[in-house]
């Protein structure tokens, strides 16, 4: 029998195992941001600027031109290249403590601005990479190593909602929240983050797409309840959709 | 000796003590001589004290910051009280005699002149061109740079903005240099 | 002869960096040094470049540190408080070899301290005052015209060295003016688009980063790190000396205090005493071969700061098999003036 590829990997994916976890969705979120990259052809003029947490190594896995930046600073990072080089496509790829924690001005304000940057957040509810601690994120009453008793309401407060904060700022062209848990989600994920960049490339502003993915490890669960968690807890408080689409105004 | 002078000018804010202390020293950069000026404002943004202590020499200029200067320009009785003390001796006192009493001048150590410039500047049209007249006033009694220097320095540190009353404040110098001319030290 | 420019020292900087290319500035508002952001976001839109007004110290830093990531002469600036908010991207500059330029105008701590003059920071701006084994190039200009002069070699130095490179002045620099005479200097970027961040186009994508897991790596990095600090100690050494050769005295200040002193030293020469000045222009690299001679030729010392004490643990290190420095250090709260050091002087002449 003959083989056939049907299911390319993006070129610009390095051709090695990822580190992550089994049924972690950061190589889903990777695979996608890649593929936009090469479907808008965008590959050679991109920058990457990456975070803190487990997707520190993203470099080791998006072969583009990537600068490390401190925990939360990314989207300041992402300002300086934007500013000095505007003719490249800047984007972030930052976790839910990274970005909605520590770094809670730099993507405010960052937005606000409108810079012509693009960033990936993914929500997986807990820091990962240093063993599982309560995020920002964190839903209530999920049991994290800093919060054992579950998150609490009135101790800790409710989970940020990223998507909707940034939409309602003036500078954001685009900002949706997707899920990667199953095939019909992973299209419309795939388009959102096509959108998020396209609006740095028409100019119109900045794009954020928040994207829900499985921690099994820290979350205790097997990828399959891990994924289930995401239909279930997740999608009820964090709703998917887009909470602004520019590109539709021009259209 | 090579030529050298500081001066300490004090006043009210709004005094336009900063100002002449700016033209001054850009007077004497344009004469090719060294010149450091540093401003010293009080806590308050508007009607506080100020003062700005220029120095203007041939050689390398060190401190910019003098506590025993070879004059001083005193537009009101604070600045008297503070800075006259610290003259040197022989040093040149400008005195604001439209609002000092003239008898506070140590007059028998230094080279006093008292100079009424509000009444001047009024007579001139304008009673912000006080600080011209003291600082004309000043440019006589030490002849660090000519007044010419001076009145051609104006454009550069008068704002666009007000760059229609060079002349009077050119006039106001010369008003307080002649003054000074003629009235000698008190 | 060019025209000389009268100019406050916190403009000079600014002036400097124009003069050096810098495209990008990065700030955020502090007293004193409030005349380089509003003087940058007027100036450097109308060549061609960009001023942000960041959201904090901490962004204005990162900003810069992804600004030269992409190969741009970039600059930010602030005062104390602010300094020690950018101390993180300088430590990942530092880590990740990025060329940023960063100004401090020092004002009195800790805390919120004042808004005068001081030299508190010494520490901070030589010993790493961010995390992490790391070292800046720290330049400490005593003039205006140097304030000038030293921003435009900020420049060139970050960009030789791949290193952040710190202009560390004060109050009296910043707000007070003396003419400059501008210059047109040759700037040598020919190197950057060797490790720059432009798009990995008909290249292997690059990384510029500060993490280094692998077992040695991390070890590699600050060894290959060390070599560059080395050469600046070899290369990069800047002093004046001032009437040292037959001084009985020498005294060691930086920056406005350096050219304070300098008065207090012709006055004291002038009735005899036999004083000299040895003003440290780069703080690191310390001036330790000029002092070690001078200790070896038998002077006596006498550091003096606008601090209770920094420096002058440099200047001890540098001279200890020799000589053994006084220390007068002026408070905060007044500005110094030639008098103040007059008595100091006189007594460490005596001892």
């Amino acid at each position: 029998m003959k083989e056939k590829i049907v299911f390319p990997k993006p070129k610009v994916l390095a051709d090695s195992p990822m580190h992550y976890c089994p049924g972690c969705q950061h190589g889903t979120a990777h695979k996608l941001v890649a593929q936009t990259l090469e479907e808008l052809n965008l590959v050679e003029k991109s920058i990457c600027i990456g975070s803190i947490g487990c997707s520190v190594f993203i470099y080791n896995y998006l072969l583009v031109d990537t600068v490390e930046a401190p925990h939360g600073r990314a989207p300041a990072v992402a300002t300086g290249v934007k500013r000095a080089k505007p003719d490249k496509i800047v984007f972030t790829y930052q976790g839910d403590g990274d970005l909605a924690s520590i770094g809670l001005a730099e993507i405010v304000h960052c937005a606000n601005r409108g810079e012509l940057v693009t960033v990936i957040f993914v929500n997986n509810t807990v820091y990962g990479m240093t063993g599982g601690q309560m995020a920002p994120t964190t839903m209530v009453g999920q049991k994290t190593t800093t919060c054992p008793g579950g998150r609490c309401r009135e101790r800790e407060g409710e989970p940020l909602k990223m998507a909707e904060m940034i939409a309602s700022l003036g500078g954001t062209a685009y900002a949706a929240r997707v899920a990667v848990n199953n095939i019909k989600n992973l299209k419309k994920a795939q388009k959102a983050i096509a959108n998020a960049f396209k609006v740095q490339v028409d100019k119109l502003g900045f794009g954020f797409v928040e994207i829900l993915a499985t921690c099994p490890t820290n979350w205790k669960m097997t990828p399959l309840q891990a994924n289930k968690r995401i239909e279930q807890e997740m999608i009820p408080y964090f709703p998917l959709g887009e909470f602004k689409n520019c590109l539709g105004e021009n259209q | 000796m090579s030529k050298y002078v500081d001066v300490i000018i004090a006043g009210f804010g709004g005094q336009g003590v900063m100002l002449i202390g700016n033209l001054l020293a850009y007077a004497a950069m344009e004469q090719g001589l060294n010149v450091t000026y540093i401003p010293v404002y009080g806590p308050e943004m508007r009607g506080g004290t100020a003062n700005c202590t220029v120095v203007i020499g041939e050689e390398e200029i060190g401190s910019p910051i003098i506590f025993n200067p070879l004059s001083l320009i005193a537009m009101n009785r604070p600045s008297l009280d503070k800075f006259q003390p610290r003259v040197q001796d022989n040093g040149v006192l400008i005195l604001n005699s439209s609002l000092v009493e003239p008898s506070l001048a140590e007059k028998n150590r230094l080279k006093a002149y008292a100079i009424p410039v509000n009444e001047l500047a009024d007579k001139l049209g304008n009673l912000r061109l006080a600080n011209m007249v003291a600082l004309g006033a000043y440019v006589q009694a030490t002849g660090i740079v000519p007044l010419q220097a001076v009145k051609n320095a104006l454009p550069n540190v008068i704002s666009s903005h007000y760059a229609h009353l060079i002349p009077d404040n050119a006039k106001a110098l010369q008003t307080g240099y002649d003054y000074a001319q003629n009235q000698g030290t008190v | 002869m060019t025209k000389r420019m009268f100019v406050k020292g916190n403009e000079a900087v600014c002036w400097g960096a124009l003069a050096a290319q810098c495209k990008c500035y990065f700030g955020y508002p502090i007293t004193p040094q409030n005349d380089i952001p509003e003087f940058m976001s007027k100036e450097l839109p109308k060549r061609g470049g960009v001023f942000v007004q960041a959201e904090s110290e901490i962004a204005a830093a990162n900003m810069l540190l992804g600004a030269v990531a992409s190969g741009v002469r970039a600059m930010t600036s602030s005062s104390s408080p602010g300094i020690s908010l950018k101390q993180e991207a300088i430590s990942y500059m530092a880590g990740s070899e990025l060329p940023g330029v960063i100004v401090n105008m020092n004002r009195g701590g800790p805390g919120l301290g004042d808004i005068g003059p001081s030299q508190g920071d010494y520490f901070q701006a030589t010993k790493g005052g961010g995390h992490g084994d790391y070292r800046l190039l720290v330049l400490a200009p005593g003039t205006v015209q140097e304030a000038y002069d030293l921003t435009i070699e900020a420049f060139n130095l970050a960009f030789k060295y791949r290193n952040p490179v710190m202009i560390l002045g004060d109050a009296i620099l910043g707000q007070m003016k003396e003419p400059i005479t501008p210059k047109d200097p040759v700037i040598d970027d020919s190197e950057v688009h060797n490790w720059c961040l432009d798009g990995a186009q008909n290249r292997p994508s690059r990384i510029i980063k500060s993490l280094y897991l692998e077992d040695g790596a991390l070890a590699a990095h600050n060894l290959k790190l060390a070599k560059k600090y080395e050469q600046m100690a070899q290369e990069e050494v800047r002093f004046e000396e001032f009437l040292t050769n037959d001084a009985e005295l020498i005294v060691v200040a930086y920056g406005s205090i350096g050219r304070i002193v300098k008065t207090t030293i012709r006055k004291l020469r002038q009735a005899g005493h036999k004083v000299g000045l040895l003003r440290p222009i780069s703080l690191f690299p310390f001036p330790k071969e000029i002092l070690l001679s001078l200790a070896k030729a038998g002077k006596k010392f006498l550091t003096i700061e606008h601090n209770l004490g920094q420096m002058v643990e440099d200047v001890q290190l540098a001279i200890c098999k020799f000589a053994t420095t006084d220390f007068y250090g002026h408070l905060p709260g007044n500005l110094p003036t030639p008098n103040d050091f007059e008595q100091p002087i006189l007594n460490s002449l005596e001892k």
